[in-house]
């Protein structure tokens, strides 16, 4: 078990044949994961990396029964491509696209919900579930299965805490990056108690980052529901007031959303955070031998 | 991207929202040139900044004659203003805003946000005008109402009359005009893609009229490519030189005032590292993201900026390497020290990819001052240590 994805998981990429798209579609299938397929507008009928190539995602979907769709396709088109998806019956968009406008996203987004398609990103490294299916462009050989699931705003630090996770001899079920920008698809609130449920998993961490209150409404959410251990580090404790730093949620005015704040509601609903990122695969072996 | 009020200004005549009339000036003679045309008898002289709490700080002066305006306008322009948001350097006025006086009666707040949590724009508006929204929403925030608007339906009479009875504002006439203000500032909020408008004050003058009085924009950087217009008032002038050079290499940079150099990939494990730094007894330096192409020139190019900051005492390279292969990285990194004089010691932490490789290679170049890390903690540790031994 996992959550969301797994070997029998059939992908189709839209942005099938630009450079990105390509590259990285290439790398998910040397992973193992089940690409059955691509769009690309006016490229249907031909054939890329051994799969057929659509014109659009309802013709993919009918004639692969493709579930999930990975999104590589420019930033100005990043709205239409999910919305084209959610409008074809795709259940996961996974949108690894940075630079997407806020209100594209917003817009798509709502449509997303309302087609009951899950969205994951925009501007993240995607989803893994170890040893089975990558969707993204997360370095695959880091994520050695086993029973840690894994949620993070930030590429670098999903691929730092998984790592550090399997060199203390535990190893991941899935790991989800869900991005950093403003408006996001799955957060941690959804992906808790999807983690909670499978049986597979054991313990989650759960990385986040200043700004905004996800980490927050998660608090509380793990506070009522979680009964899992769950490991939690906050990043940006030193960043500046009022600095943007990198992604576009990391900012931090007026005094909302700091890394303070957002640690010690996690502490206050049991959470095991730890202070530096360092100490991610100590604290869940702590946690873990103690189950 | 930030813009200035008078360009601010500009965008919300287009859309009818009501300002006092006013004209841009980038000397004195221009200045009192303005005040003449909009004619008197009372002016505004405005300090254009990138920052609020321009009033409080001296940038904001009322003049009673033109003789007045000229004496405002030679101390405002040229003078280093500081105020609560521009950091205790303060920024340069290089440009005035002349603008006719208003006739205050009463002054509001009125502002148009993200509201990240309902995941659409949210109408900000309150009775505390004029004083910092910060401190309104810290001591008194049920005076702070807030409507959200679904963009899939735009802004109905309902949000229109939440926010009047919000306010207090009776008179059927006023409500009518402060409604239409915001349904227009709302419309511009999103067919120009701006991140955050605030309007403080919002006046309300003598006959009844609202005025913006102050208008601050900023847009998202990301939609900036479909608005020519509005990029064409970027002002290269109000951004910090340093943070601008490294975006022109896709580095992402932020000067901090430690002692520790950062070089990450990644603004997540980039803060992760200031963290670690600052939680083991060292300062950070900067924030500084390379991004997925951490390569000689950009490495270099890292560099060359983190040594600018004469604080620095050593830096830690902290490169997590996914795609981008670490052996790949480490032949950057010694290349890069070839290109940039790198006079203090260097901590390199490769992991990923290729990592044992990596090592190897940086062990086999053996150049004095790069010193290999095994992991994050082994990284930092070392780099506090450096900087301490620096001292
Ligand atoms: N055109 C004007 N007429 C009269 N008073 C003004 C005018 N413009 C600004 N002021 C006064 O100056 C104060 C500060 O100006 P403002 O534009 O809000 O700058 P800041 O917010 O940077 O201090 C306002 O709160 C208002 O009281
Ligand atoms: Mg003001």
């Amino acid at each position: 078990m996992s959550i969301l994805v797994n070997k029998e998981t059939k992908v189709i990429v839209q942005g099938f044949t630009g450079k990105e798209g390509s590259f990285h579609a290439e790398q998910c299938m040397a992973y193992g994961t089940k690409i059955v397929g691509g769009v690309t507008p006016n490229k249907g009928g031909t054939e890329h990396l051994g799969q057929p190539v659509f014109n659009t995602v309802k013709e993919a979907v009918a004639s692969t029964g493709a579930t999930v769709s990975m999104i590589f396709v420019p930033p100005a088109f990043v709205s239409d491509a999910v919305m084209e998806a959610a409008d074809a019956g795709i259940e996961l968009a996974v949108i690894i696209t940075e630079g997407a406008p806020v209100r594209d996203m917003q817009a798509a987004k709502a449509y997303a919900l309302k087609h009951s398609m899950k969205t994951i990103g925009p501007n993240c490294p995607g989803i893994i579930t170890a040893e089975e299916c990558k969707i993204g462009i997360m370095p695959g050989m880091i994520f050695k299965k086993g029973n840690v699931g894994l949620i993070s705003k930030s590429g670098t630090l999903t691929y730092e805490g998984a790592n550090q996770v399997c060199r203390e001899g535990f190893g991941i079920s899935t790991a989800v990056g869900i991005g950093g920008d403003p408006i996001i698809g799955l957060s941690y609130k959804q992906l808790l108690p999807m983690f909670e449920a499978d049986p597979e998993t054991h313990a989650i961490v759960m990385i986040g980052e200043i700004g905004g209150d996800l980490e927050i409404q998660a608090a509380a959410y793990i506070k009522e529901h979680i009964t899992k251990p769950v490991v939690a580090f906050i990043a940006g404790q030193t960043a500046p007031k009022g600095k943007r730093m990198g992604h576009a949620g990391a900012i931090v005015s007026g005094g909302a959303g700091t890394a303070a704040e957002k640690m010690a509601a996690l502490d206050a609903a049991g959470v095991k955070v730890v202070v530096s990122p360092a100490d991610i695969g100590k604290a869940v072996a702590e946690v873990l031998a103690k189950r | 991207m930030n813009i200035h009020e008078y360009q601010a200004k500009q965008i919300f005549a287009k859309y009818d929202v009501p300002t006092p009339k006013g004209l841009m000036a980038e000397s004195v003679e221009q200045a009192v040139e303005n005040a003449k045309v909009l004619g008197g008898p009372v002016w505004v002289v405005k300090a254009q900044i990138h920052a609020g709490g321009r009033g409080l700080g001296g940038g904001v002066k009322l003049a009673r004659s033109i003789e007045e305006v000229e004496k405002l306008s030679r101390e405002i322009l040229g003078m280093t203003l500081i105020t609560h948001q521009t950091g205790p350097e303060g920024k340069l006025v290089q440009k005035l805003y002349i603008e006719e006086g208003a006739d205050i009666k009463d002054e509001l707040y009125l502002g148009v946000v993200l509201d990240r949590a309902r995941e659409m724009p949210v109408i900000m508006a309150s009775t505390e005008g004029g004083m910092a929204i910060e401190d309104v929403a810290h001591d008194n925030p049920e005076k702070i109402i807030k409507v959200a608007v679904d963009p899939a339906i735009g802004f109905q009479g309902f949000h229109g009359r939440e926010l009047v009875f919000g306010l207090g504002i009776t008179n059927p006439d006023e409500q009518k005009k402060f409604i239409s203000f915001a349904s227009k500032l709302y419309k511009l909020y999103i067919e120009n893609d701006a991140e955050m408008i605030e309007i403080n004050p919002l006046v309300k003058t003598g006959n009844g009229d609202f005025l913006a009085l102050d208008g601050k924009m900023g847009f998202d950087d990301s939609a900036l490519g479909r608005h020519p217009d509005i990029e064409a008032m970027r002002d290269i002038s109000e951004e910090d030189a340093d943070e601008r050079e490294a975006t022109q290499y896709g580095l992402s940079y932020i000067s901090l005032d430690g002692e520790i150099g950062c070089m990450v990939n990644g603004a997540g494990l980039a803060m992760g590292t200031m963290d670690t730094i600052n939680y083991m007894g060292g300062t950070p330096a900067n924030f500084l993201d390379v991004g997925g192409k951490a390569n000689a020139e950009t490495v270099a190019k890292g560099f060359e900026i983190i040594l600018k900051n004469p604080k620095v005492k050593a830096i830690f390279v902290n490169i997590f390497g996914g795609i981008v292969r670490c052996d790949r990285i480490a032949n950057g990194i010694l290349e890069a020290t070839k290109l940039v004089d790198v006079h203090v010691p260097v901590i390199v932490r490769l992991d990923g990819t290729n990592a044992p490789e990596a090592a190897e290679i940086l062990r086999n170049a053996n150049i004095a001052n790069v010193i290999a890390a095994t992991d994050l903690a082994d990284g930092a540790a070392k780099a506090v240590a450096a900087a301490k031994q620096a001292k």
